[in-house]
Formats: C-alpha cells, structure tokens, sequence
C-alpha cells in the first residue's frame, strides 16, 4: 500500500448511499471511545478540511466528509475507506477547529476501529514486528549500533523487548499482530 | 539554572537515521551545562502505533514514563514526537484515574508502575527555558552574522497545543529567537508552520514529496541559505529526500538543512566534525567554508 488515494473514489465520485447501509448507533458508539467523545459538535463549517495539508495534494482525503459520514452512520464506508490513513497527524485541524472536535483524534479512532476490522498498511505491520523483535520502531541495524562509540556515543540503551511484549499482552491490536511462532514464549507470568 | 540534570531519551529514529542530530545536540548541551543521564533501557515511545491501537500508544509511553521515575529525573527529547507523546500521556494518565490504573494493570506484567512524577522537554523547550536566550548568546563565540537561514519547527513541537503548550502554533517564536542568537538571521516565508509530510512516507509518498517540494519552494524563493529544523523525521524528509524531489519535479534546491544544534554548535566556535556535518545528506560545504575556517583564524 504506498499509493493509499488510488483505491478510493475521489470526491463526487462515490457510489450513491442506500439505507441498508446505515448504522445510526454508530455515530453514538463514537461518543463514548476516547478520542471521538466530540463528534456530534461538528457542524461541518470545513475549517479542518481547507486547513489540511494533506487534502491540498489529495483527491479524495477529506476530514470533515469522514466526519459527516461518521455521523450519518455510514460506518463501513469510513472504516473501509483508504484515505483514513492518509492523515499525517500534524494536528492541525485539532488546533483549529471552532467546534474543539478534537478531529485528528477522531480520525484515529476510525483507523483504530479499521485495524480492528483487519484493514492495516503494511508500514504499521513492519512497525509492530520490530516492535516485538527489538523494542524499538524500527529495527536499528547493529552496524549503526557498534558505529556510536566510534562517533562518540554513549551505547545505546537496550530496547527490552520481551518487557515490552507482557505489558502489551491481552491487547486486541498486539496479538493480532504477533506472529504464530511467538506464541510459546509467552507460557510463564 | 544550576544544576540542570535530564535523562535523555534519544527514541527510535534518531539512532537509527539521525545520528548527526544527537552528535550535535550532545556536545551544545554539555557545553552550555545541561548535564545528562542516559535512560537504564527505553522502548518506542508509542506515537508510530496510535494509528492502529490507542492502547499500546499508552501502554508503552507510560511504561517509557515508569521507567524515568524509577531514576527520578526529567526527561528530555530530541524527538517532537517523542516529547509531544510523553507530555500527552503523563498528562492524560494522571487526569483519568481509572485510565491509569487500567495501564498500571499492563506495566505491573513487567514490574511497572506509573505514578506521574516526571516530566518531559524537548530539546526546544529545555533551551528556552531552562538555558535561556542569554546563556545562549553569551555562549557565542564566532557570531553567524550574514548567514540567512528559515526555520522548519514541525507539527508535534507546536501541536496539540493543549499538551505541548510553550510557544504559539500559529505563530511559533522559540526557534527564530534562539537561532537570532547566534547571529544569524532568520527569514520569513510562505507556510512556515506548514508539515513536511514525513508522517504521509509509505502511506502516499507522491503527498509526502509533494509537501516538501512546496516548502522548499517556499524557502527558496526567499533565498534562505540553510533550513534549520528541530525533528528528526523532518530533517529524514528534507535532507534525505532533497534530491529525490529535484529530481521528481524538476526543481534544483542545494539548500542544506542543519540540525539547530549544529547551527548553534558553530556559532559557539565548535568545528563542523564535532558537530557530524559530514553525516548530512545535502552539501553544508559554503556555510562551513563561510564560517568555520574563518573561525580557525581568530
């Protein structure tokens, strides 16, 4: 998944809306998840979306139409949509919205609620097994590692990954991703 | 400030990408009297998986956070996102009580606990703060006076502004002020606290890119000399893609981007190999050749 815009319809592009398709407990599901307690004050004045830097350069990721389909029910529409993962986070619309949406927040519940669905990019797959294998993000090649006395550094301090992998244990998104052959290090407490 | 002593909590993608970043920034701290602890271990800070699961954002910020207040000291980033998580976590867990005491369930697996004890600075914050400009100015000794640079403060030094708090995300003043000090001058551009699109990388590189581009306009357009950043994800996104988007859009840029510490490192007579230049992707050649070795002279 690098180009995520491509696989959705741009804007005016999308297949027309049909009642079965509507979920309208969904938009009262949000209110109580942290993070999109807020949902109900937006009243689509658009601030988030014009202020976006993302939507300048995107066809189809626009944060207000999410929200206002969030709203109106249309809950696998917004969960299946590809450009949910194109917000880059910057927090903006958060800091910006008239109506305190907290709407970055918002769009993170959305791709929270995808993962769950099993809709996750593959960058974030790649995050999560370095994660279980080294503690840290990204898997630090012991090249740059041995490099830092050399440079100067003080050793870099370690990453503990099997601390890390109790305290993430019984978390929905953590064994999802956790590979089969992991599973019998886990037989103690 | 007497005494300012922090644990440094380097994160995930300066030791892997940005060691230039934490060379500099080691040697200004220690010369200006921050001293530093290292951290006993340290795990992701969490940002990367808010995405895709809010709780293990939690679990592992708070579990970063449990592990400072066993050594008892502040901490301090290099990292924006490092620091904006810390700061949103400690202040999120110690607001909602049955919050904290459901990741306390988590932390206790691997003998942890969060209390709420410790605080975290980004490196930004702990310079204006806890330095202070005229620390800074009087620690200058080979003035970068000619030299124009624009700033690039990023997003999670600025935003949200509910937990990050020290400087206006709309029109942010600590970076210009504390490059100013070291007699350089900073200019203004279009969309200066605009994102670099580093966050967009492997999701849609053609936004990321385009980002980019348009800042880098936006900043040659003005003639600055150099872009000074403070975040090592912008500073991947500028000077490891620089050339990348020269070529994709047919621009021509050669504008280096330097580390605020490098910046400050040189103006305060340190030479550009104590301060890894040679680790930046895009030439720093003119500004070394303007200042440094006019510096050797004295």
């Amino acid at each position: 998944m690098t180009e995520a815009a491509s696989t959705s319809p741009p804007q005016g592009k999308e297949q027309p809306i049909k009642a079965s398709e509507i979920d309208p407990k969904f938009k009262y599901e949000l209110q109580k998840m942290h993070g999109s307690e807020k949902i109900l004050k937006c009243f689509q004045c658009g601030t988030c979306t014009s202020d976006c830097p993302v939507a300048r350069f995107s066809d189809s990721y626009r944060p207000r139409t999410l929200i206002h389909m969030a709203q109106l029910g249309l809950k696998d529409r917004v969960l299946n949509s590809d450009t949910l993962w194109l917000c880059a986070a910057c927090f903006t619309c958060t800091d910006r919205c008239p109506q305190d949406v907290e709407v970055a927040s918002v769009i993170r519940v959305f791709r929270n609620l995808a993962t769950e669905k099993g809709c996750i990019p593959q960058v974030f797959k790649d995050q999560a097994q370095s994660l279980i294998e080294t503690g840290y993000a990204y898997k630090i090649p012991d090249l740059r590692i041995k490099k830092r006395e050399s440079q100067g550094l003080p050793p870099l301090p370690k990453g503990n990954p099997d601390a890390v992998k109790k305290t993430l244990k019984g978390v929905a998104f953590f064994d999802r991703v956790q590979k089969p052959q992991g599973e019998q290090a886990s037989g103690k407490q | 400030m007497a005494n300012s002593k922090y644990l440094i909590f380097l994160g995930c993608a300066i030791p892997y990408r940005v060691s230039s970043f934490e060379i500099s920034s080691r040697k200004v701290l220690a010369k200006l009297g921050v001293e530093l602890a290292e951290m006993p271990e340290f795990n992701c800070c969490g940002l990367p998986f808010d995405p895709v699961s809010h709780e293990t954002m939690l679990i592992l910020a708070a579990k970063n956070l449990a592990m400072a207040e066993q050594v008892g000291l502040n901490i301090l980033t290099l990292c924006p996102g490092c620091a904006g998580t810390l700061k949103k976590v400690n202040k999120i867990l110690k607001a909602d009580k049955s919050l904290k005491e459901k990741i306390n369930g988590h932390l206790k697996e691997a003998g942890l606990e969060f209390k709420g004890t410790v605080e975290t600075k980004h490196l930004l914050q702990l310079l204006k703060e806890d330095v202070g400009v005229e620390k800074i100015k009087a620690a200058v000794t080979r003035p970068l006076t000619g030299l124009k640079v624009a700033e690039h403060n990023g997003c999670h030094i600025l935003r949200p502004k509910e937990f990050i708090g020290f400087d206006d995300p709309e029109d942010p003043q600590t970076l210009k002020m504390l490059i100013e000090a070291t007699g350089a001058t900073c200019l203004d551009y279009i969309d200066e606290t605009e994102c670099c699109g580093a966050p967009s990388v492997g999701v849609s590189d053609k936004i990321a890119l385009q980002l980019a581009r348009d800042k880098l306009n936006h900043i040659k357009m003005v003639e600055a000399q150099a872009l000074v950043t403070v975040c090592p994800f912008c500073h991947i996104m500028y000077d490891t893609n620089e050339l990348r988007i020269e070529k994709t859009f047919n621009e021509v840029y050669g504008i280096p981007i330097l580390h605020y510490p490098q910046l400050l490192g040189l103006a305060m007579g340190m030479s550009p190999e104590e301060l890894a230049f040679s680790e930046l992707r895009v030439n720093a050649k003119k500004i070394v050749e303007q200042f440094a070795t006019q510096g050797a002279k004295q």
